[in-house]
């Protein structure tokens, strides 16, 4: 097979492929196209404060500049296909890069061009003088198109020959690339620790006054993530994860271990040197992993799909409320969430046992639909309940608008742990998330889990098999709805007064997104896709630590989104059944051409007879013997 | 009294009488093929009996139990398990777990033992684990060892088919409805599962009622032979007497040339 292969390759490779002009005309609108929509929706303006690189490079530039890279790098790609040789590089891959970036510059250009002769301010309110300004550098527009056209040309030329070099070289300049990029844009966080650890110096010489890497500082973080670059290997993350599925049971155990170590340490040590800002960031991440975690058994283990999660937020929030507040509109028994006391375990319980009858409640009904039916009446009830909170008909005991203020922090014996306090607030929240991955982590591996897994394979089989799948979701959607509850009860003490408005659909859509991008399914997903979406980019009314895409945040996660679903569906870090399911055609196509048996450590395929004709007459050779 | 006695069943969706007044019965430890043309109501017979259909008239006496309405569940519960015509597996949970998790309705162990991972809950867990690997072992080398951790979705065919087998047995079945066991297998894989129903009798203990549409199979292992034809049964009894039986000839072959003349 291999002879083949390589002598079909041989006998073309003297004619290279020839330039595919109508993909890189594809990719280089597509290019000018997706410059002026990010110029146009007022990104590059809004994020030019933020420096990356002082004080020639700002974030909103590199809004813009990435696309010719990366479209060039991409108009470049000819896919391999199966039974066809590979595809030769060389001068057409770079040709092609360099015409893409050309025609995404000259469209952009253009755009510049048209924004500046026509005043569209009346309808796209960023479309006026001001971008033309920022977009031109000062200049005239003559020259301002010729920088872009021909900025944008090297940048797509940079593309096509980051397809053309060697893979290592890819890796160094991407490592040095996004180790530029990441250290800049976390400046806020490399600052917190640096003050935390007391070697101010280093962001000091590191950082300019104003934000930003310095050119000098930029060069060595290039240079030390470049040979960081080097140092890792070319496999991809889905060929990591089965060759680590392939290692032996006791290296994985204790790799494993390490790695819960480290972590461990690092929630309990890390917010003891971090500032208040990161702490908050981290609270608030760890709220939402809470919510993930439970969204994730219903969604990730049981297929649930529930659109309507924020409602056990809620209960959870205003349970609390009105246990604790002594402004609650009708009734409190003024109870405080210390958790020394027997006062905050009966608060918790409460929690729980509305959560429960709440779950009950919306889940008898619709548990029975399935799929996208189950997801619009879940949808509807979400809003139901956050409108009953917030109606007038209700007022009298939720407060309506108003809400519930002054809901009384939670508390350990005498020490308070004060909303504002959020390191503090952090360990607590955490405590409650360990909890939940300890509850997660149990269930997946036991009958419950085991039947929510079959009832998200396949329901009718699952009856088949003696489940009783209306009670197994339901036990599903209310162990959801308490993790949710739980997360409602930290944040109203946390926040101190809570209103309808915090409980939109929204924040529903944000966990199922943290779910999704994380990996369904899967614990550690959870975790860092709340990282990932929350932390960095912000909660529906949290900041996250990239203050400034704020007003970008939905527009981020929906492409964000978009990406993953085409091209990562099993999410950052997927369960091992989601990896299966969606690449289980790869997997075993590779294992294939490496002459093993899929997942089997090198054990060969046998009896695939199923498949195979046999006549009757004939001695049939059997892979059992 | 017999172990399932199926009275005047009925069942219609619309203008189609998938099932028309079925009398079936089967007693314990016998082994009965259910065959006929495509589109004869074989596998609306077994839905109906297993609780996916709930019949328009007629009762199903399991052991003296009406279950007719019943949740599948239930039924299963009640030790009627069954297999699907097209195999309809777990595709991303693991051959042991494709078993382990038929063993549901027999165990019990909730959310709280889970939880605090009583020992109650690790003997269970332990036992589970222990009859689904006993119940693979019954393919011989089939789907043991490595196997056991292998997702469904990469087994052959053959292999798919008997696992659906292995899983209607974790179940703990007094009787059991295989759909068309040998569907897609090989002469060589037929004639082995062939003598496995059989096991499932005398080995097992278990009541098989099987639909097949390999005639070579039902004639090796049908202790009786049923013959539905428009969701009625035209003809039962041993392979031989039906095999020659007019009606059934006709159901499958259509009448002969003469008669059409009329």
């Amino acid at each position: 097979m291999t002879d083949t292969l390589e002598r079909t390759s041989e006998s073309e490779a003297p004619s290279p492929n020839p330039v595919d002009w109508s993909k890189v005309q594809k990719w280089g609108s597509l290019g000018g196209l997706t410059m002026s929509f990010i110029a146009a929706i007022g990104m590059v303006a809004a994020l030019d404060k933020r420096i990356i690189i002082s004080p020639w490079l700002s974030l909103g530039f590199i809004t813009l500049l990435w696309v010719p890279v990366a479209y060039g790098y991409i108009a470049a790609t000819e896919k391999a296909s199966d039974g066809s040789p590979p595809p030769v590089k060389g001068a057409r891959d770079i040709i092609s890069g360099l015409v893409t970036g050309l025609i995404s510059g000259a469209l952009f250009a253009l755009f510049i061009v048209i924004i500046d002769a026509v005043d569209l301010t009346d309808v796209f309110r960023n479309l006026g003088p001001k971008l033309v300004e920022l977009l031109t550098f000062g200049l005239g527009l003559g020259a301002a198109s010729v920088i872009w056209i021909v900025g944008s040309g090297l940048l797509g030329l940079i593309g096509g020959a980051l397809k053309v070099v060697r893979p290592t070289v890819r890796r160094v300049v991407s490592s040095a690339a996004m180790g530029v990029f990441g250290v800049a844009l976390l400046e806020l966080i490399v600052t917190d620790i640096s003050q935390g650890l007391h070697i101010e110096f280093v962001t000091d010489w590191l950082y300019a006054i104003n934000g930003g890497l310095t050119t000098i500082s930029a060069i060595v973080v290039a240079i030390l993530f470049g040979l960081l670059g080097l140092r890792s290997d070319d496999r991809t993350l889905t060929q990591r994860r089965l060759d680590r599925m392939n290692l032996e049971p006791q290296v994985l155990v204790r790799r494993n271990a390490i790695a819960a170590a480290i972590t461990i340490a690092a929630v309990i040590f890390l917010p003891m040197i971090l500032g208040g800002l990161t702490n908050e960031l981290l609270a608030n991440v760890g709220l939402f992993v809470l919510m993930g975690l439970g969204l994730n058994i219903v969604v990730g283990s049981a297929g649930l799909l529930d659109l309507g999660y924020v409602a056990f937020f809620a209960v959870g929030a205003y349970t609390t409320a009105i246990l604790t507040s002594p402004l609650s509109p009708t009734w409190t028994p003024e109870l405080t969430l210390n958790f020394l006391s027997w006062e905050g375990w009966l608060i918790l319980a409460i929690v729980l046992v509305m959560a429960a009858i709440a779950g009950l409640f919306i889940g008898t009904p619709v548990i029975k639909l399935r799929g996208d039916y189950l997801a619009i009446v879940t949808l509807g009830f979400g809003e139901i309940v956050r409108i009953l909170f917030l109606s007038d008909w209700l007022s009298p005991y939720f407060g309506g608008a108003q809400g519930i203020t002054n809901i009384p922090s939670a508390a350990l014996g005498p020490v308070e742990i004060k909303g504002t306090n959020s390191q503090a607030m952090f360990y607590l929240i955490a405590a409650f998330v360990a909890i939940a991955i300890y509850v997660s982590w149990r269930l997946q591996k036991s009958r419950t889990g085991r039947a929510w897994t079959a009832l998200r394979e396949d329901e009718d089989v699952a009856e088949a098999m003696g489940i009783n799948t209306t009670a197994s979701k339901l036990t599903a959607f209310v162990t959801g709805a308490m993790f949710a509850s739980i997360a409602g009860m930290l944040f109203a003490a946390k926040v101190g007064s809570i209103f309808p408005s915090s409980f939109k659909l929204l924040v529903s859509i944000i966990i199922l997104v943290i779910v999704i991008v994380g990996g369904m399914g899967s614990i550690p997903g959870v975790i860092i896709g709340a990282i990932v979406l929350i932390g960095i980019l912000g909660g529906p009314t949290q900041p996250g630590l990239l203050q400034e895409f704020g007003q970008f945040k939905l527009l981020i996660y929906g492409a964000l989104l978009v990406v993953m679903m085409l091209k990562r569906p099993e999410g950052l870090w997927p369960s091992l059944r989601r990896q299966r399911e969606l690449h289980h055609d790869e997997m075993s196509q590779d294992s294939w051409l490496q002459g093993t048996s899929y997942q089997t450590g090198g054990v060969p395929e046998d009896e695939q007879g199923g498949t195979r004709y046999t006549d009757d007459a004939a001695p049939i050779q059997d892979g059992d013997g | 009294m017999p172990m399932l006695d199926i009275q005047h069943l009925t069942k219609s969706f619309g203008g189609v009488q998938a099932l028309n007044d079925l009398d079936f019965h089967v007693d314990k430890g016998e082994i009965v093929s259910v065959i006929g043309p495509n589109g004869a109501g074989k596998t609306s017979f077994f839905n109906t009996v297993t609780g996916y259909f709930s019949p328009d008239e007629g009762q199903i006496l399991f052991n003296g139990v009406n279950i007719s309405g019943h949740e599948p569940h239930e039924i299963t519960e009640l030790g009627i398990a069954r297999t699907f015509q097209n195999v309809r597996l777990f595709p991303d949970m693991t051959v042991l777990e494709n078993v382990m998790v038929a063993q549901h309705c027999r165990t019990t162990t909730g959310i709280f033992g889970t939880l605090l991972n009583t020992r109650s809950f690790r003997r269970e867990e332990a036992q589970i684990e222990a009859n689904a690997k006993d119940v693979l072992s019954f393919f011989g080398k089939r789907l043991q060892g490595y196997r056991w951790d292998q997702p469904a979705s990469v087994l052959s065919y053959a292999n798919r088919r008997r696992l659906e087998i292995a899983r209607a047995m974790a179940t703990e079945p007094e009787l059991i409805l295989l759909d068309e066991p040998t569907a897609g297998m090989n002469p060589k894989e037929t004639a082995e599962l062939t003598d496995l129903i059989r096991q499932l009798r005398d080995d097992r203990g278990y009541t098989v009622v099987l639909i097949e549409h390999e005639m070579r199979v039902v004639r090796d292992v049908s202790d009786r032979v049923v013959v539905l034809d428009h969701g009625e049964k035209i003809a039962e009894g041993d392979f031989e007497t039906v095999s020659h039986n007019p009606d059934v000839i006709e159901a499958y072959l259509g009448r002969p040339a003469e008669h059409t003349d009329e």
